[in-house]
């Protein structure tokens, strides 16, 4: 496996998007704390758009990343190694390689800029560790759409589906529930519903941890008791994991049933 | 060297292999034959595990193929369409083969073979079709395994490289290797193959030598005995 993931993550590397996915970043990061000249503030701005962008590409790469490879695939499948090794070792690649850009185009600026000075870090740390979840997580869905897709229009198009549901979507609906059932005591229920979406999970616990709660009234009193402490935050990294954990080993259950 | 029992495989509504029973004997070169969509492509990649049969089983010397990926430390596969990681160079894909199954030597003397030297340092997005065919088959041919297959390897190659490929297949025969192809032409089935294995509509239709075709159709050359089994069967 760590072959494979060797040669994906080289052929990525060299690939023209990941430097203009790192540049990317690295710009964002740059123009923010010139313009902001304020390292919390920067670290807001960059959590949405990360919050939003992380799964777009994760989504995108990954099944851009799969289809691209078919034909290779097929020639690896016919070597004598595990299929679950191969699959795995490209899934890898392409999150590590994303990942990187990611945390190597916003880390310089702000290493730079005085990170390690800065009361931020530990902000901007749990920033770039719910980036990395993303990637992971979105990458792994994307391999599993377009494993159970041979087309690659359908594909494309259940990925950029499910990017919407969980980004935009989900978010509407849960919306629309709170309001409908308002008279009703919420708060346990909307906290499941925010563990249940990663993207969600990710936003409430990096605003949570910026304390700017007081500005989400009693369900954000509700919201800081639990994410605020250490079981919340360890719930949800473990909520995260699984999210991690589920669609990859789908990712290996599917690749041995499947026929090339 | 491959034995193949009651080998079942269905896409969707689509049965493409029924009840296939065929045995390999060492040695020789077998063309495997058959109409558009009869399944050639799958009973090559059934023997590679690529497709999981539904039913049926396959031992490739031996073994039986089901989880177990070792086997095929002793098959050279050349898939049918050449697409390869475009960022690479060809010099880099090869070394990255040669890493992911075992240390050979041999690439070098294929490449010599198939003139592929001034194209070692570009990337494989860059190459023609022909070029990238050369590179699979220096892929293919360079591990010296005992059993070979090969499917379509004639596509897009010049009449100079084809004569070249000839050899090099006669070559590994006379070294007393097995060798699966599946082609469409027929001329260059009659010239290198020793043994025929027709498969229409998922099943084995006939298995034997060209004369024996012949006799059997009753036509006075091959490829009008190939063509009267298909208009027989109304495929």
């Amino acid at each position: 496996m760590l072959k494979i993931l060797k040669y994906s993550f080289y052929d990525l590397m060299r690939s023209r998007w990941s430097y203009v996915y790192f540049a990317f970043y690295l710009l964002l990061g740059i123009v923010l704390l010139f313009l902001n000249n304020d390292l919390s503030k920067a670290v807001i701005t960059l959590m949405n758009v990360i919050i939003v962008l992380v799964p777009l590409i994760g989504t995108i790469f990954g099944v851009m990343y799969y289809y691209n490879n078919k034909e290779f695939t097929e020639l690896l499948l016919a070597q004598p190694l595990k299929r679950s090794s191969i699959f795995m070792g490209q899934y890898l690649g392409v999150a590590l390689s994303l990942s990187m850009s990611l945390i190597l185009g916003l880390g310089i600026p702000f290493v730079f800029y005085g990170l390690f000075q800065s009361s931020a870090i530990w902000d901007f740390s749990l920033l770039i560790i719910t980036g990395t979840f993303l990637t992971l997580i979105f990458t792994a869905l994307a391999f599993n759409i377009a494993l159970s897709n041979e087309n690659k229009i359908k594909g494309f198009g259940y990925a950029i589906l499910l990017w919407l549901f969980l980004a935009v979507i989900y978010d509407g609906l849960f919306l629309m529930t709170l309001i409908m059932f308002e008279d009703y005591p919420l708060d346990k229920l909307s906290l499941i519903g925010t563990m249940l979406n990663p993207i969600d999970l990710s936003r409430t616990l990096i605003l949570l941890k910026l304390d700017i709660s007081a500005l989400l009234g009693y369900t954000g009193a509700v919201f800081k008791q639990f994410f605020g402490t250490n079981v919340g935050l360890i719930v949800s990294f473990v909520m995260l994991s699984v999210w991690v954990v589920l669609p990859v080993s789908r990712i290996i259950y599917k690749s041995k049933k499947k026929d090339f | 060297m491959v034995t193949i029992q009651n080998l079942h495989k269905k896409f969707g509504k689509n049965q493409v292999l029924s009840g296939v029973d065929l045995s390999i004997s060492e040695g020789g070169i077998f063309a495997v034959l058959g109409p558009n969509g009869s399944g050639k492509t799958t009973l090559i990649k059934a023997i590679l595990g690529m497709v999981i049969p539904n039913k049926g089983d396959i031992t490739v010397l031996g073994e039986n193929i089901k989880k177990n990926p070792e086997y095929r430390h002793k098959i050279d596969y050349l898939p049918q369409i050449a697409n390869f990681p475009s960022n690479l160079k060809v010099k880099e894909l090869i070394k990255m083969i040669k890493d992911l199954r075992k240390p050979t030597s041999e690439d070098q003397r294929l490449i010599d073979l198939f003139k592929l030297d001034p194209f070692l340092d570009k990337k494989l997005g860059n190459l023609s079709g022909g070029t990238k065919q050369k590179v699979n088959l220096v892929l293919t041919f360079m591990f010296n395994s005992p059993l070979i297959i090969l499917d379509e390897p004639t596509t897009g190659l010049d009449p100079i490289s084809l004569i070249r490929l000839k050899d090099l297949i006669k070559a590994e025969k006379a070294k007393g290797k097995t060798i699966l192809i599946t082609s469409h032409i027929m001329s260059f089935v009659e010239e290198i193959s020793d043994e025929i294995v027709f498969i229409l509509e998922g099943k084995i239709y006939f298995k034997g030598s060209i004369s024996e075709l012949k006799t059997k159709t009753q036509q006075p050359d091959f490829e009008h005995a190939i063509a009267s089994i298909l208009t027989d069967n109304h495929a």
